[in-house]
């Protein structure tokens, strides 16, 4: 179906129901309950799982395919997101301009930066892609504040221009995103039994965007392009003897990639009008490495997995305050309350870095393969037989040996 | 088990249980209601967004602190803290409008990005109606217009830039703290006393707004009483290291060093330039001297005993005599064991000031809360008779001008305070020139 | 013509820093091939102990003094350190003085019990993983080792002063018959240039003349011979990851009375001391030595409100753009091997 195989199919098909029930799976806990405290399905939230998504289904393509490690690519994300953020000023409050706006200039963005960086491999490579972020970053920070507005970040101001469509609404606000006429935060809740269920115009909006996005990745993956960029990962000598440049491959491979994130930050500034510099930062764009190895390189879901697990941590673990944990084990007698309390709080709320920091290292140590592999391990367990795409993943993420 | 309080969306979720019967779903779209997130039931929520990881997660651990003892004060707990000596009286211990006050809390890790991401959550998620806290400009004025477009009311926490009530005002958004042009005009006659008018004054600046704007407010407060600008030097935001920025001060002719830094950056560059023995020097036969003009005492702390003689300015210190500081820093100093900070000051006002106007205006309708906190006149929360201005929507009230204490009694007892300089000294007109550009809009109650 | 010379000491200065933090990173990478993002974390365990030394120290009596009150109205407590009492006021106060000198000895043996316990615990499982598995888990390791730190020690950085000896500053000028006061640099930051200085060279001299330093050179070259010649290499590299720990404790704790420590100091020299290894040339010592030197001094030289005048924002982004240039123009950096890392 739509020129996939069987398998990847399926893989979409869990994928497409996942996204648009994404409200429902998500808050499988009733408002009134003690565990209410780990619903994600807000929202700002899901909108941020499927946009950081798409950045790291975009990252893998690059990552996960060739084996180029960039620590820049928040950059992208960032030019992406000044570029919507100035559409919605100048232009319209339609979202579809922002987002197109978005990908050019991050593509463009990304040609510059992958010419130059990709005439060294390796972690030479790795830093110059860092180096160009970090420029970004300090010069929008500092320098370049007339266009981005530096520590504030980028916003929508009451008088701005804007040519097709009104600076401010009639009763003296600032107009909302939209897509056509939907305004991004409008929605309905659904409220059954003990659950409330939120379904938002803005995170449908995102989600079909990821289906794209997912779909684009699955037919690179399995185009001989992708075949090419694996090639580029195994061994560019043997390419290059074989009379194959491998330079246009890889420049195509990371000029996708930053478009991908720039969609990511005209997505964001679509949800949420502002662009703020800390998105071009160095940890930013280590985010998306992290998000992209913890759930599994060079695997279709993985990427999409990882950035849900690290989102969460950060939107959800480091809400629980102690006020929450001494409701939780309230039941406790009193002693053992404080002390159960005592134990459990460095690792949430505000330590929610340290459970972070400890997720990473148990994934990495004992899945290699990142939470795809955990979870092909379970389906081990089920299944007589090893799963057929095991090899599969086991060589993508085999060491890329040294020149 | 417990039960967890029940929020806005329970309550909403019982109601349809109980009338629809079980099964039966119950679909609403949000602008059913007449204003956005309007609490329902026994309770109402406030989120405290603060930095709790990050380089200024002390700071926010105080802030938290205090917005707890609000809550437990608002809720008629405790002593009743600066309940008791508020002039307003509507507030009488029983929550807010009689609604059992709850409060969500998030983590801004002092970035505009994370910021919103905590704020949303609270109010998509919690049904917060009111967003307070944070440590930095750059946050506030981020979180200032999530709220405006969302329909809640954002009481800012420790914001210092002229931008925050100049242009990015909002008609959602109120501060309580003092800015930059504030800092400039209270300092400038204490520096006159103690320096002299023929001075020459030299600039680092932190290179983002904030610093931009008390640069440009402290320059222009000494240039008016005589001294001159010899020059400003902007440095990094990552700078750790300011040895680079103050090698030059040595080669110049300036008998002043004016550091616009906050948090981790004041640390450092204070602790550099006395290391590179600045305030040893004899410059145009006149003693080299250094000015901070924003303090925070938790931040001094890490400079140890750089900060002995260095005048700066600061909202609020707990060693204030009036009657409403004095009683919170008892509620606070006994539930915690140590004296509050100023950021701790300024969230536990914000808090009361909140509650206060919506029991005044009788209802939690941001508009309804606007009005009653535009123009309103209090006493009796540290800083005198202070006055919430309509056309800004910030506070004009005594500032302290301190001085780094020589002999500190306590490792709290760093500053001592100089002048408490009065409120008619620092206010400004609505369209003073560092302010303009803005436009407060008008309220938004989301709905 | 001051202010150049000023801004070389500062770069000096700086580059110490730098280069110790570099050595111990390219040493590490050279040898074991591990790519450690947790070496930042080394230099701010370092400086913690410096802290945590002189906080050992303060460790005090409580008293309570009726004739003064604390905030609350209650009688004052006056604390008296330990120290004090045992050695009498002058002796304890000393060793208080001088706990950062006294921490030189205190972190020697912590760091390299941190480090071979990394070592052995973590590091040698991902010997033969990619660089991606490897960055992953050491960042990991770092987050939880800054946590924890923030956990015991706050957010806010805390002031560790240097002996009094050492504050003030040294007079270049009037030695140079130069006007007095012209040129003039902190003793303390003197102190830490020659620090770093001996410990490069004293480094040096142990890998060129040493049998065991001839090993690891070797190793370095080719580990895979030197296994077949029957010489245990691993548990020389445990050793080599050890002393490289040690060298960044040892740059943190001296650090520490420079600027006050902080838990996440570890991350801001992170990526820099990256960069300097990387421009240095991977696995390569001297590369690592020079390019911090090197990228201290530009450092210095772009904050010049001259060089910023002329070109805006350069202070922001001289490191990252020397970086670019030496690596298009000499892609294996100013002294790295064919090879390396190039995967």
């Amino acid at each position: 179906m739509l020129g996939l195989n069987k398998r990847d199919t399926l893989l979409f098909a869990i994928v497409i129901a996942i996204t648009l029930l994404a409200p429902i799976i998500l808050n499988p806990f009733p408002v009134a309950s003690d565990l209410a405290q780990f619903n994600a399905g807000y929202p700002d939230l899901m909108q941020r799982f499927v946009i950081f998504g798409i950045f790291a289904i975009g990252f893998n393509i690059l990552f996960g395919l060739t084996g180029y490690l960039s620590f820049g690519h928040a950059a992208f994300l960032g030019v992406g997101s000044y570029a919507g953020v100035w559409m919605m000023k100048l232009l319209t409050m339609n979202v579809v301009p922002a987002i197109i706006v978005s990908v050019i200039f991050a593509g463009l963005f990304s040609l510059l930066v992958g010419f130059i960086s990709l005439r060294r491999s390796g972690i030479y490579f790795s830093i110059l892609t860092l180096a160009f972020a970090q420029m970004s970053f300090s010069l929008a920070y500092s320098v370049l504040t007339p266009i981005t507005n530096g520590e504030t970040g980028l916003q929508l101001s009451l008088n701005d221009p804007r040519i097709l469509g009104v600076s401010q609404t009639a009763d003296g606000s600032i107009p909302m995103t939209n897509f056509f006429g939907i305004a991004m935060r409008d929605g309905f809740e659904l409220s059954m039994g003990g659950w409330l269920f939120t379904f938002n115009a803005g995170y449908y909006l995102c989600a079909a965007i990821l289906l794209i996005a997912f779909y684009v990745s699955i037919r690179i993956f399995r185009s001989p392009f992708g075949v090419m960029l694996k090639a580029v990962k195994s061994n560019q000598q043997r390419m290059l003897y074989t009379g194959l440049n491998p330079r246009p491959y890889t420049l195509a491979a990371f000029v996708i990639s930053g478009m991908y994130a720039g969609l990511a930050g005209g997505l964001m500034v679509a949800m949420d009008p502002l662009a703020g510099a800390e998105r071009m930062q160095w940890t930013a764009s280590g985010e998306v490495v992290l998000m992209t190895i913890l759930g599994g390189t060079g695997t279709l879901i993985g990427p999409i997995l990882g950035s849900g697990v690290i989102k969460y941590f950060e939107n959800i673990f480091s809400k629980i305050n102690d006020n929450i944990l001494h409701d939780w084990f309230a039941f406790l007698p009193d002693g053992l309350e404080d002390f159960v309390v005592a134990i459990v709080y460095p690792f949430v709320g505000k330590g929610w870095h340290l459970t972070l920091g400890i997720v990473f290292m148990l994934v990495v140590i004992f899945l290699p393969g990142g939470i795809v592999e955990g979870g092909q391990r379970i389906a081990g367990l089920f299944k007589r037989k090893p799963p057929e795409d095991k090899n599969k993943t086991a060589a993508a993420s085999a060491p890329s040996a040294a020149e | 088990m417990i039960k967890r309080p029940i929020s806005r969306r329970g309550l909403i979720k019982t109601a349809g249980v109980v009338g629809a019967g079980l099964a039966a779903p119950h679909l609403f779209i949000r602008s059913a209601n007449a204003y956005f997130n309007e609490p329902k039931g026994g309770t109402v929520t406030l989120g405290f967004n603060v930095p709790q990881s990050g380089p200024y997660a002390d700071e926010g651990a105080d802030e938290l602190r205090a917005y707890e003892l609000a809550v437990e004060h608002l809720n008629g707990g405790g002593d009743g803290g600066m309940l008791n000596t508020f002039s307003s009286k509507a507030l009488k211990g029983n929550g807010i409008l009689g609604k059992k006050v709850e409060f969500v809390t998030g983590d801004t890790q002092t970035k505009s990005d994370a910021a919103r991401a905590s704020a949303k959550s609270m109010i998509e998620k919690d049904g917060a109606i009111m967003i307070t806290g944070g440590s930095s400009s750059g946050v506030a004025v981020a979180v200032q217009s999530l709220c405006q477009e969302a329909g809640v009311i954002f009481m800012a926490g420790l914001t210092h830039s002229n931008d925050t009530t100049g242009k990015d005002k909002k008609a959602n958004g109120f501060r309580h703290f003092f800015n930059g042009y504030m800092s400039a005009a209270a300092l400038a006659p204490v520096l006159k006393n103690a320096y002299g008018t023929d001075r020459k004054a030299y600039h680092l600046t932190a290179d983002y707004t904030w610093g931009w704007t008390q640069q440009e407010s402290i320059a222009a407060a000494t240039e008016a009483m005589g001294w001159e600008t010899v020059n400003n030097v902007l440095t990094p935001l990552a700078a750790t290291d300011f040895s680079a920025y103050i090698t030059p001060v040595l080669q110049s002719d300036a008998d002043v060093l004016v550091l616009n830094h906050y948090g981790g950056n004041m640390v450092n560059s204070l602790t550099n330039a006395v290391q590179f023995g600045l305030r040893d020097r004899m410059v145009n036969g006149k003693n080299f001297e250094i000015i901070v003009p924003l303090y925070s005492r938790l931040m001094a702390k890490g400079a140890g005993e750089n900060v002995k003689g260095i005048f700066g300015s600061t909202n609020w210190h707990w060693s204030l005599e009036d009657e409403g500081s004095v009683a919170f820093v008892q509620s606070f100093g006994k539930k915690y064991g140590f004296p509050p900070s100023q950021a701790a000051h300024t969230c536990y006002v914000q808090t009361l000031l909140y509650a206060d106007a919506v029991e005044r205006g009788g209802s939690f309708n941001p508009c309804s809360v606007v009005e009653a906190l535009e123009g309103f006149e209090f006493d009796g929360l540290g800083n005198g008779p202070t006055l919430y201005r309509a056309e800004d929507h910030q506070c004009f009230k005594d500032v302290l001008v301190v001085k780094g204490k020589e002999n500190p009694t306590s490792e709290f007892d760093l500053l001592e305070i100089v002048e408490v300089t009065p409120a008619a000294q620092v206010t400004y007109p609505p369209d003073h020139p560092m302010f303009a550009g803005g436009d407060l809009g008008t309220c938004n109650p989301g709905a | 013509m001051d202010a150049i010379i000023l801004q070389v000491l500062n770069g000096l200065d700086k580059g110490s820093a730098y280069a110790l933090i570099a050595l111990g990173l390219t040493l590490i990478f050279g040898t074991l091939g591990v790519v450690n993002f947790a070496h930042g974390a080394l230099f701010m365990l370092g400086a913690f102990c410096a802290v945590t030394l002189n906080e050992l120290l303060r460790f005090s009596t409580e008293t309570v003094d009726p004739s003064r009150t604390d905030f609350l109205g209650n009688p004052l407590k006056v604390k008296t350190p330990y120290v004090e009492n045992w050695f009498g006021p002058d002796i304890g106060g000393a060793m208080i003085e001088w706990s950062v000198p006294l921490a030189i000895i205190f972190s020697i043996p912590v760091m390299i019990a941190v480090g071979i316990a990394m070592e052995r615990g973590l590091i040698k499982f991902f010997y033969k993983r990619p660089h991606a598995d490897q960055i992953l888990v050491t960042f990991g390791l770092a987050i939880v080792l800054q946590e924890i730190i923030k956990y015991f020690f706050g957010a806010n950085p805390i002031p560790t002063p240097a002996p009094d000896a050492f504050i003030g500053s040294f007079d270049f000028g009037a030695l140079v018959g130069m006007q007095a006061g012209s040129i003039i640099y902190p003793y303390w930051r003197l102190v830490y240039f020659a620090f770093a200085a001996l410990i490069i060279g004293g480094g040096f001299l142990f890998l060129q003349y040493t049998t065991f330093g001839m090993v690891v050179r070797a190793g370095m070259a080719d580990r895979e011979t030197v296994g077949l010649l029957g010489i245990n290499i691993d548990k020389r590299f445990t050793i080599m990851f050890a002393l490289a720990a040690c060298v960044a404790g040892l740059a943190g704790v001296m650090y520490a009375p420079i600027n006050s420590p902080n838990y996440h100091m570890g991350m801001d020299f992170l990526v820099l001391s990256f960069v300097v290894v990387v421009v240095g040339g991977m696995g390569s010592l001297p590369g690592a030595v020079a390019a911090g030197f090197l990228l201290g001094i530009l450092e210095s030289f772009a904050s010049m409100s001259q060089v910023v005048n002329l070109l805006p924002g350069i202070n922001q982004i001289i490191i990252y753009l020397v970086a670019i240039i030496i690596l298009l123009i000499r892609p294996r950096g100013l002294l790295g091997r064919k090879g390396v890392m190039e995967g």
